[in-house]
């Protein structure tokens, strides 16, 4: 009981920044991450913490660090500083297959499936298994019906509908449905972490909502997610927290029923800040001292 | 509420069924099948282009006709078959016939001139066209340069290493190990003269399409072809598979040039001169898309017949050979058309 409350009044709180005053330890976390291209500033000692089971939003404008933020968690970039840890473990990634094998999956925006291979070969893709005994070992023969078992099963986990030939390429789906493949493969193989780059904005409002309602049974199923999204309903619907990033910078973390969806764009544009002050009133606080 | 969905559900199934009624025209169901099967196209071509022939001149469909047509076919492809490979991760290998032709003329110069024993000869040859590949491969994966430019530059380089090291001189069979002259002895199934060259070749094509149906680095390859960046993304080393490809395809190309020992009777700088374009006329013939990701080694085989179908049935029809290669040009642009038609297919 007293988890909750403390929960809720972290929630509530107007900075919503995360105390883990229950000691949770946060799955991912980022500290101080920098990350710079010549002479453009990518990262700005950014943090970020993402808590077991919840869906964490990243909102922020165009060229506020989104993408670069991700992509550092992915391993697609390599740090310049700061320290990154999963589990409480200090990690560092070289390379995607780094950030794979720890366990984070990623859903890029691209979607990166093979539209001329079908479903159950692109939930597969570089994690290939081979049958048992000489067949596998020897002439290296694939397993293509128990790959193509076990990726039905990862689809329907997700309570995906509107996929049921396993068989079926890529290419021959809607963009709903690719994008449901994308997901369930990241689903399927991130234990640890699944991230979300823009999973609705190709999508029109009844395809977004079922990727939506995915998003939401991943979490039940207890696989914490990042969230990148320019779509504001869409975060204050699935979002338990929101990072809001800021000109390399976190601008600072609340939650939906902290602040409006107003609020949010306001502190995202720098109008506001995340504990609720005009930034024209600080500007001018500024000025007299 | 509950009826209201009802009624919801029927007239959207009603109108799906309307959809799926509509959208399956004859000419989107021959799309679809094509979408599914490369090879069905040239396979039609292929039967066509036999039965006019035989009509026109009915010596086209005796026993001995084809066992030359399909031997004449073997060593193109051979090239073809490694071009395959090259052709599905959307690059292209102009280089072929002059690897083919190197590891030729090393392996026949090693056992004429310089006394290496035969098979020692041949497996230094046969490395050789694995060099060349590699060397093909390093180029575009290293130096990310264009396969078209790399294996442009190459093809004139390996050719001119081919007759600098053979002093441009033809070496015949008969001073050649028996190891060498192996691929042209022959041996007759139900009246069909078969050579080992043949024989060799058709393993070949069963390894590499067991090699790209069936394990995870025949998928790698679709895939790098089809989008290398998702491929990439999705935890493919690109480049690793690049290499290997090239690697592969020039291993093909040496063991190519064993099989051209044996068809033109000893070792020839000059033996197969339209070696480079033919293979690449065969693989896009045979269905496989020049854009990558798409096709395989059953239609580059019927492509191959193709090719050599229309010059053995013109040569036999007494039609001038330059009738050949204006067909085949004619083929080529029609199998691309066909390729881009296929690729707009939609669910």
């Amino acid at each position: 009981m007293t988890v909750q409350d403390t929960e809720s009044q972290e929630r509530t709180s107007a900075t919503g920044s995360p105390k883990a005053a229950d000691g949770r330890t946060p799955v991912l976390q980022g500290k101080g991450l920098i990350k710079t291209f010549g002479r453009v500033i990518g990262l700005d000692g950014v943090d970020i913490e993402l808590y077991p089971g919840e869906v964490l939003a990243v909102i922020g404008d165009n060229g506020a660090g989104k993408s670069t933020l991700i992509k550092c968690l992915s391993g697609a970039y390599t740090l310049d500083g700061g320290e990154l840890s999963l589990d409480g473990n200090p990690v560092n990634f070289r390379r995607v297959q780094d950030a794979r094998d720890a366990g984070i999956e990623t859903v890029y925006q691209t979607l990166a499936v093979i539209p001329a291979l079908d479903i159950a070969s692109n939930l597969y893709l570089a994690r290939e298994e081979r049958r048992a005994g000489p067949l596998g070992s020897v002439l290296r023969m694939l397993d293509k019906g128990g790959m193509r078992d076990r990726a039905s099963d990862a689809v329907q986990k997700l309570g995906i509908q509107t996929i049921q030939n396993m068989g079926q390429a890529v290419e021959t789906l809607s963009g709903g449905q690719r994008q449901a493949v994308a997901v369930a493969r990241a689903a399927a193989f991130g234990s640890k972490v699944v991230i979300l780059d823009e999973p609705t904005a190709a999508l029109g409002v009844k395809e977004g909502n079922a990727v939506l309602d995915m998003i939401k049974q991943l979490r039940d199923n207890g696989i914490p997610i990042i969230l990148i999204s320019h779509n504001m309903p869409h975060v204050w619907e699935v979002a338990d927290r929101i990072h809001i990033q800021r000109l390399a910078r976190r601008a600072g973390v609340i939650t939906p029923q902290s602040h409006t969806m107003q609020e949010g764009v306001a502190i995202m544009t720098g109008a506001m800040t995340a504990d609720g002050k005009d930034a024209k009133k600080i500007a001018a606080e500024e000025e007299t001292l | 509420m509950s009826s209201t969905t009802t009624t919801g559900g029927a007239r959207q199934s009603a109108a799906q069924a309307e959809l799926s009624r509509r959208s399956h025209t004859p000419a989107q169901r021959v799309q679809h099948l094509l979408h599914g099967n490369q090879w069905l196209s040239p396979l039609v071509l292929l039967i066509v282009t036999i039965i006019v022939f035989s009509i026109v001149n009915p010596r086209f469909m005796q026993a001995n006709s084809l066992s030359l047509l399909v031997q004449q076919t073997a060593v193109v492809a051979a090239l073809a078959l490694g071009q395959t490979l090259v052709i599905l991760t959307a690059g292209i290998d102009l280089s072929c016939g002059a690897v083919c032709v190197l590891s030729m003329m090393i392996m026949a110069s090693l056992a004429a001139k310089n006394g290496v024993p035969g098979p020692v000869a041949l497996v230094i040859g046969i490395a050789s066209g694995l060099l060349a590949g590699y060397i093909n491969g390093l180029l575009v994966t290293r130096l990310n340069l264009p396969p078209f430019i790399v294996t442009l530059g190459t093809l004139s380089i390996f050719t001119a290493v081919a007759l600098l090291y053979s002093g441009a001189e033809s070496i015949q069979d008969n001073r050649l190990p028996d190891i060498l002259n192996w691929t042209g002895n022959s041996f007759s199934i139900a009246g069909f003269r078969i050579t080992n060259g043949v024989l060799l070749v058709v393993v070949m094509y069963a390894v590499v399409g067991f090699a790209l149906s069936q394990t995870a680095w025949g998928r790698h390859l679709y895939a790098v072809g089809d989008d290398s960046e998702s491929a990439r993304l999705s935890g493919i080393a690109s480049k690793r598979v690049l290499l290997s490809v090239y690697s592969v395809a020039g291993l093909i190309f040496g063991i190519g040039g064993w099989v051209l020992i044996g068809r033109s009777g000893g070792a020839t700088p000059n033996a197969i001169p339209t070696g480079n374009l033919d293979s690449i006329t065969a693989v896009v013939i045979g269905g496989t898309s020049l854009f990558g990701g798409r096709g395989g080694v059953v239609g580059t085989a019927i492509g191959a017949l193709i090719v050599y179908a229309f010059t053995f049935g013109l040569s036999l029809a007494g039609v001038d050979q330059q009738y050949r290669i204006l067909a085949v040009g004619v083929l080529v642009i029609v199998a691309v058309a066909i390729d881009q038609w296929i690729r707009k297919v939609k669910s």
